[in-house]
């Protein structure tokens, strides 16, 4: 059994980067969480992870990152436990990423789903979770201010 | 962190939904369900339950999912130690 956290973990799983709002909506969650004193994990694609570095290389918003498959591969095999989990979604693939975290997590885990199919992919989500959907693609205020209203590093 | 590329495999589906793959498994015999993050080939599937995967004599077919291209159906001959591994679960 892998051990209790003694401070919460929360690991933010990045998808595809190919829809704009995804980088600047990681960083601003990032950021917030980094600021209310949680570790925060970033776990993306190479591609995304650059995009992330490339924002903030000084890591004045972020903490750390690590790769998407070895993330996974930690958890299964219980070298790292988190408390909760932030997947962005905007395919069927992050559907599949944000069903594995809760599976090996255990624990509360939110979809922030965005994108022109946004609505739809919301549907497909039948596990426990958290849904966080607004169809936005270039602008992320809509989905900022639904984070904000979630709190989530104020839980 | 498994590599799909080290590994002798062909790709019977590609760019499907975890739906699509789930429901082509189906069709097989000898099929089984695994959990999300289960290891096989050195690589962890990724997936929503119940992720089906399928024996094919000495083949097993599995679902293969990337962030960027969806779901592939992934099917690797000579498995015949991943097949017990898979047979032997309790």
């Amino acid at each position: 059994m892998p051990e209790e956290p003694t401070q919460r973990v929360a690991v933010l799983v990045m998808g595809c980067p190919k829809v704009p709002v995804q980088t600047s909506l990681v960083l601003y969650l990032s950021n917030r969480m980094k600021k209310a004193g949680i570790r925060t994990i970033i776990a993306g694609t190479p591609s995304a992870r650059q995009l992330i570095r490339v924002a903030d290389p000084d890591g004045h918003y972020t903490m750390e990152m690590k790769d998407l498959d070895a993330t996974i591969a930690a958890l299964a095999k219980g070298d790292l436990t988190v408390t909760d989990s932030y997947v962005f979604v905007h395919n069927d693939a992050g559907v599949s990423y944000a069903a594995t975290m809760q599976s090996l997590t255990n624990r509360p885990v939110t979809a922030i789903i965005f994108g022109e199919e946004a609505e739809q992919i919301a549907q497909e989500i039948t596990f426990p979770c958290t849904v966080i959907a607004e169809p936005a693609t270039h602008n992320p205020m809509s989905l900022k201010n639904k984070l904000e209203e979630a709190a989530p590093w104020d839980a | 962190m498994g590599c799909l590329e080290s590994l002798p495999y062909e790709v019977l589906m590609s760019k499907i939904s975890f739906k699509e793959a789930r429901e082509f498994l189906s069709r097989y015999p000898e099929k089984y369900d695994v959990a999300p993050g289960y290891r096989m080939f050195d690589l962890n599937i990724i997936g929503v339950p119940p992720i089906r995967v399928a024996v094919d004599g000495d083949a097993l077919i599995f679902p293969y999912t990337k962030p960027c291209h969806g779901t592939f159906l992934i099917r690797v001959q000579n498995a015949t130690d991943e097949i017990t591994r898979l047979r032997g679960r309790t």
